[in-house]
């Protein structure tokens, strides 16, 4: 990067996260301090970023194969009873005619998750190694995890849809799968991962690297 | 305080001192200075959005915020679509989902759905109403700090949006199978995915932080 860029916490200023002032805290240690304008409590960075991100990425990972191996849906008809897991949903989109349909869930549900995780586990790893590398490109990374993650919660809703409306006696009836419960959590848990995580990890190395 | 900051060098600063706020990056850090007028604050080395602001930006905010509030009580007060075979029917809202969910042995799926698609909306329009209604009128509410706070931290899990998509995939899906009658929530659901993001895009916590006098 060129320019003499300043950062706060260069200049030796704390940012509320809150209100966004910006703080020089004078006598007091930057870890005790509290933003003068909203009152709350003022830190350099997000407090313990990159464990809490890695413990709840782990957690998600984990969770994410009884996401995918257990069923979502199970419909039970006349004919017998038929288990739906995720993948499957989208297969059964794509034959019955939904083809641009089937593609979208496949984005939300399976590509997203996906690489949400990877990407998460990309930009922790970087910053631990606190890689120079094309920070720009990392920050528009994370900006992209945070923007697309709660599309992935889609299944989840045409899942409770899906079996609130069809409770057609014994002709059909539609339940959920613990499937489902396993995957609401992976969405959850990688929300929660990439609100822990501080992006200014990211840029942080560059001071040094600037002199 | 912000008095001490003036003698630090910012990037773009022009030698005198400017009247302008300092702000610093949320993303990146950087100390740069906030730009003046209406328009998308985006910072100097990353690119993150700062602020947006507009003209009129609280007023606006203020009556997107009512039209979402009377579409959100529609949406929820209808059933969203009626499921026709031969001669059953089945109708649902989108609390009678949640509710057969839970009903079903599925609670935690119940109580995810009920938070992202009805409980955490109507507090967003709740805590907004709290602010701006004030707020328009030159009046700060008592905890400001904490209502805004809780808006930010809530925002990311209002999903009405990705909801309404939901509609749409369990529609196509319900089709192959049944007649699919569409609801009097869905066309309000419909108008409030456009509501709901219109009163995000104008409301401005920036603008309402700088009313705020900081206190030594």
């Amino acid at each position: 990067m060129s320019g003499p860029w300043l950062t706060a916490a260069e200049a030796g200023c704390l940012v509320c996260h809150t209100c966004d002032l910006v703080v020089r805290p004078a006598g007091v240690a930057a870890e005790e301090a509290c933003c003068p304008r909203c009152g709350t409590p003022l830190h350099l960075r997000k407090e313990n970023s990159i464990v809490r991100t890695w413990a709840l990425l782990i957690a998600a990972v984990i969770l994410y194969i009884p996401a995918n191996v257990l069923p979502v849906m199970n419909t039970t008809t006349i004919f017998g009873t038929e288990a739906d897991t995720i993948l499957s949903g989208v297969v059964y989109l794509w034959t019955s005619g939904g083809q641009p349909l089937a593609l979208l869930v496949f984005f939300a549900s399976i590509m997203v998750p996906l690489l949400k995780m990877l990407a998460l586990t990309v930009l922790l790893v970087s910053v631990q190694r606190r890689s120079t590398w094309d920070p720009p490109q990392r920050a528009r990374l994370y900006r992209l995890v945070e923007f697309v993650g709660r599309w992935s919660m889609l299944d989840i809703y045409v899942v409770t849809l899906m079996a609130a409306l069809v409770q057609i006696g014994s002709l059909a009836s539609i339940r959920p799968g613990y499937g489902a419960v396993a995957f609401g959590s992976v969405v959850v848990l990688t929300m929660f991962s990439a609100m822990s995580f501080d992006p200014r990890f990211i840029w942080d190395p560059m001071r040094a690297k600037n002199g | 305080m912000t008095r001490e900051l003036l003698s630090v060098p910012v990037q773009g600063e022009t030698g005198s001192m400017s009247k302008s706020e300092i702000i610093a990056c949320h993303e990146c850090d950087v100390l740069q200075r906030a730009p003046e007028g209406y328009g998308v604050a985006r910072c100097v080395r990353c690119g993150a959005v700062l602020f947006k602001s507009s003209a009129g930006g609280l007023e606006r905010a203020l009556a997107w915020a009512l039209t979402s509030t009377s579409l959100f009580l529609v949406a929820n007060s209808f059933p969203i679509i009626r499921l026709q075979l031969g001669g059953n029917s089945n109708a649902t809202t989108l609390i009678g989902a949640t509710r057969t969910l839970s009903q079903q042995g599925m609670p935690e799926i119940g109580v995810l759905v009920f938070l992202t698609t009805v409980l955490i909306p109507a507090i967003q329009l709740a805590a907004i109403l709290y602010l701006l209604l004030p707020m328009r009128w030159g009046r700060v509410p008592p905890g400001l700090a904490e209502v805004l706070r809780f808006i930010d931290s809530i925002k990311p899990w209002g999903m009405v949006e990705v909801f309404m998509l939901g509609v749409l995939v369990s529609v196509v899906k319900l089709g192959a199978m049944a007649q699919v009658v569409p609801g009097i929530a869905l066309f309000a659901f419909s108008a409030l995915i456009v509501a709901m993001p219109a009163m995000a895009a104008a409301f401005d916590p920036h603008d309402l932080w700088r009313r705020v006098p900081v206190r030594r």
